[in-house]
Parts: C-alpha cells; sequence; structure tokens
C-alpha cells in the first residue's frame, strides 16, 4: 500500500459503528500500518447520526478525517444519502439494504446486502451487524488480513461477547466469498 | 490527608525534620516509576485523551480532582482506575469550582496535582486558575475544547477558548498554555505541562481539540528511560528562614509542601514574600514584576514551535492543534502543484512565539491563519504586522461543528498565490 486508504462507517448511534472503526483501527495496527480513527456523533447514545472514519497508511497521516473514500459502509438511508457524494469514483460502497432502500446514484463497486437481517437471523440479535458488515468489508476490500481482525475483535469487546463476535466475522468473510463468486 | 493514610501503619514521626520528610515522597516516586517501567511500550492504538492520562501518570502526577465533561471524560476516567493502583488519589468532586480548588489545595501539601475539564468547566475554574497563580502553586488543567459558547455543542471540536486560556482569569497574570496537534504530543505535552509548573510554580494550561482528545492513532510511547520529569525544588534552608515567595536570579523559588516542617501563609489577597496579604505599593508591585518576570525572562525554555517547510516558502500557514494537521496535509498537495507554501505550529500558544513570528511576517508574502472560531490567534499576528511591507494577513474561520479541511486551505492558498 503506498497511498493512504480511506474509509468511513456510518449509520445512526447505537449500531456500533465507533466500535467497528476502533476494531478496523487496531487489526491495522497489528497489521503494521499507521492509523487514524476519529469519529463524530451527536450527544444521544441510541439514534441521531453516527459515523467512524478509518485512515490506514504507510506514510505520516496528516488529516485525519476521511474526506474523499475509498470506501463507504453505510447502514441507513440518511447516512448514504449524507455521505454517497464524497465517495472516490473507484470507491467501494456497501449497504445495508435493511435500511437503505434508495441510492441517489450507483456506484461502480456496490456490495448490497440486509446485514441487520442476517444478523437477526443468523447470529440472534442485530447487535453484531457492526462487526458482521466489518468483515465483510475487510474481506471485500483486502484492507487488513483476517488473522489481525479475529485478534483485534478479541482484544477490543468484551470478554462475555467475543464469541458471538467472532460468529459475525466468521459470517461476514462466508458472505463476502460468496458475493464474490 | 487521604494519601497518608497507607504510611500510617509504620507510625514514623513524620512531622519533625524537614529532611527526614523530604525523603519520604522520593521513596514513594520511586515505587511510581518502577511501576512505570513494567508497562510495555509497543505502538498501539490509543486515544488522545488516553495519551494525556498516561502522560500524567509518566509525569508523576498522584492526584486528580475533577468534574468529568465531554470531550474530556476519558482522563478522568482512567485516572480514576490508575492512581488508586499507583497509591495516588483520585476525587470525584461537585462541580469544577471545587475540582481546581482541591487539586490547588493538594499541590501545597506537595501532590503533583492535575484535573481535565471542556469548556463550561474551564470558565468556572478561572478564578482558581488566578489563584493558583497568584499563590504560586503548580498545578496543570487540561482542556478538551468544545463548541461553545455556554454547554454548546458537546461532541463537536472548536478552538474558542484560546483567549480565554489566556485572559480568562481578572488581573494581569501569567499563562503557559501547551496546545497539541497529535496523540502522542498530547502525551509528551502533558509531561511537558506538568514539568512546567512545577519548575515555574504557576497553573498551566494544556489545550486539546475535541478531535484530538477523542481521535485514536497508531502510537509508540517513549520508554520511562526517555522521560524527563521535573520536581519542584524543595527548600534547602532552615524552617524559620524559609520566605514562600523568595526573589532569585530566575524568578524561580523553591517551594515547601505543609507537613514538611516549614511554616508559610497562603492567600489571595497580594501578598509579600512570606505569603501575608501586603497593601504596600513596593511589595504589591515587586509581587506583580515576579509573576511577569518568571515568563518573560524564561521565554526560550517555554516557548516551543515546529517549522514545517518553511525555508523557501512564500506563503506561510500559522495555526495549531487539528486545523495544523489539515495544513500539513494542503502544503502537501499545494507543493505537488509548485506552491511553495510552509506552515509555522506554536506547541506553545502562550506565552505568544512574538519572535519567530516577527521573523516569519518579515519572509513571507502571505500569511494564512486558519481557525475553529470567530477570529482569536490571528489577532496576535495583526499585532506583530507593523510594517507596510510585512505580510498580508488572510483568515480562514469556521465555527459550526466542522473542521477547516486540507481542500478549504488549499483554497485559500491558491487564491493568494
Amino acid at each position: 500500500m503506498t497511498k493512504s486508504y480511506e474509509i468511513r462507517l456510518s449509520g445512526s448511534g447505537g449500531q456500533g459503528l465507533i466500535l467497528a472503526g476502533i476494531i478496523l483501527a487496531r487489526a491495522a495496527v497489528l497489521d503494521k500500518h499507521k492509523v487514524t480513527q476519529t469519529q463524530s456523533y451527536g450527544p444521544e447514545s441510541r439514534g441521531g447520526y453516527s459515523r467512524a472514519d478509518v485512515i490506514i497508511s504507510d506514510r505520516e497521516i496528516f488529516f485525519p478525517e476521511a474526506t474523499n473514500f475509498n470506501c463507504l459502509l453505510a447502514l441507513t438511508q440518511e447516512a448514504c444519502d449524507k455521505y454517497l457524494f464524497d465517495l472516490r469514483d473507484t470507491g467501494i460502497l456497501i449497504i445495508d439494504t435493511t435500511f437503505v432502500k434508495n441510492l441517489a446514484l450507483a456506484a461502480d463497486n456496490t456490495y448490497e446486502l440486509p446485514f441487520t437481517e442476517i444478523a437477526q437471523e443468523q447470529l440472534g440479535s442485530a447487535i453484531s451487524t457492526n462487526v458482521l458488515s466489518l468483515a465483510f468489508l475487510t474481506k471485500v476490500t483486502g484492507i487488513v488480513s483476517d488473522k489481525s481482525l479475529e485478534i483485534s475483535i478479541a482484544e477490543s469487546v468484551k470478554p462475555a461477547f467475543v464469541d458471538l463476535n467472532i460468529k459475525a466475522m466468521k459470517l461476514g468473510f462466508k458472505l463476502a466469498e460468496e458475493y464474490q463468486v | 490527608m487521604q494519601e497518608k493514610k497507607p504510611s500510617k501503619a509504620p507510625k514514623s514521626p513524620n512531622a519533625t525534620k524537614a529532611k527526614s520528610a523530604a525523603a519520604k515522597p522520593a521513596k514513594t516516586e520511586s515505587k511510581l516509576s518502577e511501576l512505570q517501567v513494567t508497562r510495555e511500550r509497543k505502538t498501539v492504538i490509543m486515544q488522545g485523551n488516553e495519551a494525556v492520562a498516561y502522560g500524567a501518570l509518566d509525569a508523576g502526577v498522584n492526584f486528580f480532582a475533577g468534574y468529568p465533561i465531554t470531550p474530556s471524560t476519558e482522563v478522568a476516567e482512567i485516572l480514576a482506575s490508575e492512581l488508586p493502583k499507583r497509591g495516588g488519589t483520585f476525587i470525584q468532586m461537585e462541580d469544577e469550582i471545587a475540582s481546581i480548588c482541591a487539586i490547588t489545595g493538594a499541590s501545597l501539601a506537595g501532590a503533583k496535582a492535575l484535573t481535565a475539564t471542556s469548556g463550561p468547566g474551564f470558565s468556572l475554574m478561572q478564578e482558581g486558575i488566578g489563584f493558583a497563580k497568584i499563590t504560586e502553586t503548580p498545578c496543570v488543567v487540561v482542556n478538551v475544547q468544545r463548541m461553545g459558547p455556554s454547554t454548546g455543542m458537546p461532541t463537536s471540536p472548536a478552538q474558542g477558548d484560546i483567549m480565554q486560556s489566556r485572559w480568562g482569569s481578572h488581573g494581569d497574570s501569567p499563562a503557559i498554555v501547551l496546545y497539541p496537534d497529535s496523540v502522542k504530543e498530547s502525551y509528551e505535552l502533558t509531561i511537558r505541562a506538568v514539568n512546567l509548573s512545577e519548575k515555574y510554580r504557576t497553573c498551566v494550561v494544556l489545550l486539546l481539540d475535541e478531535v484530538i482528545g477523542h481521535m485514536r492513532e497508531s502510537v509508540r510511547l517513549p520508554d520511562m528511560a526517555n522521560v524527563r520529569v521535573i520536581n519542584r525544588i524543595k527548600p534547602t534552608v532552615p524552617p524559620h528562614w524559609y520566605k514562600h515567595y523568595d526573589e532569585n536570579q530566575k524568578y524561580l523559588s523553591p517551594l515547601a509542601s505543609y507537613g514538611d516542617g516549614y511554616r508559610f501563609h497562603v492567600t489571595g489577597l497580594t501578598h509579600d514574600a512570606h505569603g501575608f496579604p501586603t497593601n504596600k505599593s513596593v511589595e504589591a508591585g515587586d509581587m506583580m514584576d515576579r509573576l511577569r518576570k518568571k515568563i518573560t525572562y524564561n521565554i526560550r525554555d517555554l516557548v516551543q514551535i515546529e517549522s514545517h517547510e518553511m525555508d523557501d516558502a512564500k506563503i506561510a500557514i500559522f495555526t495549531a492543534g487539528i486545523t495544523a494537521r489539515a495544513a500539513k496535509a494542503a502544503i502537501a498537495m499545494a507543493r505537488y502543484e509548485g506552491i511553495k507554501v510552509g506552515l509555522l505550529r506554536p506547541l506553545t500558544i502562550w506565552p505568544f512565539p512574538d519572535d519567530a513570528v516577527r521573523k516569519m511576517l518579515r519572509n513571507v508574502d502571505t500569511v494564512i491563519v486558519p481557525e475553529l472560531n470567530q477570529g482569536q490567534m490571528i489577532r496576535e499576528i495583526r499585532r506583530l504586522t507593523k510594517d507596510k511591507s510585512d505580510s498580508n494577513v488572510v483568515a480562514i474561520q469556521r465555527v459550526n461543528g466542522q473542521l477547516i479541511t486540507p481542500n478549504d486551505i488549499l483554497r485559500k492558498i491558491k487564491e493568494v498565490s
């Protein structure tokens, strides 16, 4: 990787996007990259907007917010509408079709899956949508290694939830592999 | 106080001689640093606020009193769990007025004390900060700035407290204010803030941007062997010779702690060398001069500035904190297009780096001052623009909770080049 890679994870408060950002950033550190992770959210703990930016690079990162993303994950319609225009032409768009019903413009590399529904049905709770979609994202982009992501999840979530999140991660990888085929 | 509790068991007479009492804190200090050395120092992902907390611990801070407030809460959170483990004290106070008073008192009793807050709390602390300054008591206030005025926007960045950190307390008073632009520098400048407070016997303010406080970066903290810690100078004279505010060439006088066997008086009223209130104009003038001179006579030690791509620059950007990072990104883009632009970034914003700014104003055609406020730092640049031949000063200002981006700065660079 010569240039920096900018990722924005967006949705609403309570979806665990900032935790997903931390997990991704920590995994990138394990892969020996330079990383910044910033976030923007409202004062409420649920609802409202929420986003986490992760920039991964091998050079010094000057500005820590993503301005021109290589990859955008949008878990809500509002987030998708708001940030889609800052996605690069060659960028990857990943949307959760449980909530994102309309696309303002068609991106070339769009991945559409009902992540929240899948988490609800196959993992028993929508709570691991963040890790499920993050694992999908890392598999599709190849931005961090699978092993680092796994270690990072184990280090970042509370011990009681490690198993659930590893399960979500594996499901995310599987979905990505099947999607590519 | 509470700190003494664990040492109660041996029941040693700790109030007799200053010498034996002085040996005591040194003992706990070495125990503290022993703990710190064993902490792993590898590259990790760390938040700005975490770096402040660990910087405080590594600098030897052993007392924190505060009232948690977004976006500074993590500092209190980490110190609440870490300080008791290391024999330190954490108190959650009823408000910020009590917090600043508690750290001032703790410092007078010999502790290295720090508090962390944000805009609304920083406003409440102003009187206490003035008290710490007039009584020349070392302490550190970390202000993770959020958007104001009043409660404003708790989770949004702004650089609105630049002037408040200089002039917030009434009366002429010295100010040492440091301003980091990264997670690593947050760690370094926290240590420096504690060191300077101990050395200059004053309240030092560390200003962080909300984004720096909440941002996570890959960072490897220096090993403890490379961390330089300064402790206050203790008096060596017999107790009856001790003056709490002793004159000397560098305007830095030794500081006894309550419990050391030295007797001194502390008051917010203008005081004489022993600390007792005075209305004599000579003594009042001496006191005010000392407060001023301990900053102005030591300005080379206090001012820290980063010069980035300035050697051949025709345009200079002058800014601190997160805006400086946007500026660096903009400079990389502008240089790619052949525009000669550089950055001058103060790490110490007060005292203001007058000499470096004057030199910059002589050497470049235009100075761009981006800041997340309605024009605070730019006033200082304009103050120093005396000559017609000095550079043209241009502002970029934004106060809406959003950052000034590299593209905003690049656009301005192109406009003026």
